[in-house]
This record gives C-alpha cells, structure tokens and sequence, in this order.
C-alpha cells in the first residue's frame, strides 16, 4: 500500500505517470466521472485550510466516490484527547482513503503507520505540504510543456516557505533548472539549500529585488510573506509591501513568463496582474485539483 | 595504577573518550543486567592521554551495540571467551536508533503522541547525520543527549 508524504516519494518516472495521468483527465473528465464510484475519503484536517480541503473533496466529488471528515481538531475525537494512532485505525474502518492535515510535523507518517488505507499528508506543521508540490509540478509541465531547462525565480518569504523548500528539492531532479532566489537579507533561503545546490552545482543567484531579475525568468513563483513568522510586528510592516509584482514590474518580464502562487495571496501580487496571460496562479489551483484527483486513483490502485 | 582483573566471558570496550562511560553504561542498559561490569574512568592512554574502558562479563550477543558508533566512533570492542580476545568488533553505524534519543522539536508529533517511539534515522553517513523519522529534525551532537 502506498502512501504521500513528502513530493519525493514518488520517482521522477512515477511523477510522470501521475503526471501524464492528470493531464488525460483535464483533457477528458467526464471519462474519470465515475471511477471511485463507491469508494469515499476522508478528510481529517486538525487545522482549518480551505483551499486544500475543498481541492480534496472537489477531487474525491470530480471522480464518483463520497467524502466524510472534519475541519478542525475542536469537532474531531482529538479534542477527546484521542491519539493520531487511534483516530486513523478508526477511519481506516469507515474511508477508503485519507488526506491528512495537522499542526505536528510527522503526524501524518503516524497515521500511514497504522493505517489499513493509503494516507495523503496535506500539510504537517511547517514540514510538508506534497500536493501543494505536485500541483506546482504539474502546471509547470503543463504550461511549459517541460519539467527542466528553465530558469524559475522564488520570490518572497524563502527562510520559512516550506511550498518554496518543497519545491526546490523536487526541482532538482531535473537537468538543467536555474535558480534565482529573491527575497530581503531576512528572510533569504536557509543555507542548507544553497549549500545542497553548491554541493550538486546547480546554478543559483541570490538577488535583493524583484527588478534584478524579471527579464531573465522563464517562471516567477510568488510566495506570501506571512505574518505569523515574524517576531514582532514592526519587522513584518516593514518587509511586508518589499516585493509586490505589480504591472509595471511584470512589463520587463518575457511575454512566455508564467506567474505562479501558491495562494492565498496578501497583497505581493497586485490584482491588476490578474487579468495578465502570464498570471497563471488560479489555474495553479484548477490543476491541484486535477493532481489530487489523479492522486487519488494511483494510491487506489484504480488508475487505468 | 589500579587494576582490574581480567574477564573470562565477555567484551572490553576500549578507548572510550574520557567521560563516556557513564553514558555509554546507561545507553547499553548495563544496569539492568545481572553481571559484572567493571566501569574505568580516566586511565592513561598513549593515544588519547586519558580514556575509559568498560569491562563487561557476559554474553556480547545479549546487548546492541549499534548505538556505540553513534556515541563515540573510535571505541574499539573486544570480544573476549576464556580469557582471551577473540574477535575485534568494528562499529558500524545503525540505520535507525530506537528510543534512546528524544525529538527535542516541539512541533514534532512525537511531543504529544502517546506510547510513540523516538525513532533517528541515519541521513547523512559521512557527516553522521540523524534525523527525527517524523519530523526530519536534526539530532543533537551526542555530547548533549
């Protein structure tokens, strides 16, 4: 039985499979309608998160099967002061599969370890968040048409953005990426990274704003500088506003750009970019969907 | 000098850092056994100016010695039947160590979880890197466990 719970789990070639996989359904849901008829997953999110819920649940509704779960840990067995263990025994009783959020960090590795269904991490702390990777990997290759031979620049909060160290690791599986991190001395990418991308010479470039780089990028991925990472309040007034793409900014960019995000946005893209060919960040998310959803079918075992 | 006499069944760690022993002693759960165990603190060493030997009579294959290379990589293991050394022991470093080290993350599910094991697993062999199986964080230098 296989589980996700880190984007390296699955090989290069897997990914392409997973990959190759959603694309059929984008081209042809109404084939995949019906394919986990009878089946269910459940949600069992111990921290609310939206997005990825509902992109779960839109998933499991997309392909015929049922969802059951909860969205918090208040309305779930753990505000019994019930253990991870115990929980997922339960659910392996009533689901055929699972995707898992909690604040701990390695919570879902617990619940895979005692489970009877194949279990999803959908998000441990600030440790992993694999879907939130497959689903940049897939529109990436969607719309570039390659996984490699780009030059993709990480913008904003790159210390503490685990999509952005996600990311990274998976993207260096493939030949030739070019990494330019943009960030305020701050919150610069942690060392480890650029010591890892040194040690396996992979081209890298640190630079302070936005500007010094946009012509040069074939990707700009925009992240949130969130406000629960910093200390005090004042640090984060300050940073916060530093790296805003706006029209202008995206005008010395190249015209096959593409802008992503992992959302949800603050105000680091202007709306005004929205409506830009190149702004592809809520398409991002239609293909989170379409990730899950073949996802879910692989770790069903239901694929063809 | 003091001495200690010879064992006629067991093993001989030698060249133990100075100061180890105790640890060492804790880790193997020498403690719980019903044999004699010989503790020696700071003899002299050629090599090292000063070390710690343990003496232990009883059957090596009873204990695990994988968390020995982890503790301290130059202790060298003699294996002893009838008074003699029969065998040199080399350390290799364990896979995965089991409940002797504790994730000190606070985020880590380990912190909560009941009954759950503190499980390091080897990531990096040539830096002698252990991560928390859970939460990938990175254990301490031995000398703060």
């Amino acid at each position: 039985m296989r589980h996700l719970m880190n984007p390296l789990d699955f090989s290069v070639e897997e990914l392409d499979r997973l990959f190759d996989l959603a694309n059929r359904i984008e081209a042809d849901p109404a084939k995949y309608a019906h394919a986990c008829e009878g089946k269910k997953l459940a949600t069992c999110f111990y921290e609310p998160s939206t997005r990825t819920r509902l992109s779960f649940e839109a998933a499991m509704l997309n392909l015929g099967g049922q969802i059951l779960g909860f969205s918090d840990a208040a309305s779930s067995s753990a505000a019994k002061g019930e253990s991870v263990s115990d929980t997922i025994r339960i659910v392996s009783c009533y689901a055929d599969i699972c995707a898992m959020r909690h604040p701990k960090e390695g919570a879902p590795m617990v619940a895979a370890e005692r489970s009877g269904i194949p279990v999803i991490n959908a998000g441990d702390g600030g440790h992993q968040h694999p879907t939130q990777t497959l689903t940049d990997l897939l529109t990436i290759r969607s719309l570039k048409g390659r996984l490699g031979g780009f030059t993709i620049g990480l913008c904003g909060d790159l210390k503490f953005g685990r999509t952005v160290h996600s990311l990274i690791n998976a993207l260096i599986r493939y030949d030739q990426i070019r990494f330019i991190f943009i960030s305020p001395e701050e919150l610069k990418v942690p060392d480890y990274i650029t010591d890892m991308l040194t040690e396996k010479a992979i081209p890298y470039e640190e630079v302070i704003r936005l500007e010094d780089c946009m012509p040069s990028l074939d990707l700009l991925y925009m992240t949130r500088v969130q406000k629960e990472r910093f200390f005090n309040e004042e640090d984060y007034v300050r940073l916060k506003d530093f790296y805003i793409l706006d029209k202008k900014k995206l005008s010395a960019a190249r015209e096959d750009m593409l802008v992503l995000h992992p959302l949800p946005r603050v105000n680091e893209i202007s709306v005004e970019v929205d409506d830009d060919p190149r702004a592809v960040y809520f398409k991002q998310a239609q293909y989170g969907v379409y990730v899950r959803m073949a996802l879910i079918l692989t770790l069903l075992g239901i694929e063809n | 000098m003091l001495n200690v006499g010879k064992i006629e069944e067991g093993f001989v760690l030698d060249h133990i850092e100075a100061g180890k022993s105790l640890k060492i002693y804790h880790h193997l759960k020498l403690d719980k056994l019903d044999c004699t165990v010989a503790i020696i603190k700071n003899a002299r060493s050629n090599k090292m100016g000063k070390k710690d030997i343990l003496k232990v009579e009883c059957d090596i294959d009873t204990l695990n010695l994988d968390i020995l290379a982890v503790i301290d990589h130059n202790i060298t293991v003699n294996v002893i039947k009838d008074g003699n050394i029969v065998d040199k022991k080399e350390l290799v470093l364990p896979r995965e160590i089991h409940n002797v080290l504790k994730c000190k993350n606070p985020r880590c599910i380990t912190s909560i979880e009941q009954e759950l094991p503190h499980i390091f697993v080897l990531a990096d062999e040539e830096k002698q890197i252990y991560r928390c199986k859970y939460c990938e964080e990175k254990a301490g230098n031995s000398s703060t466990w």
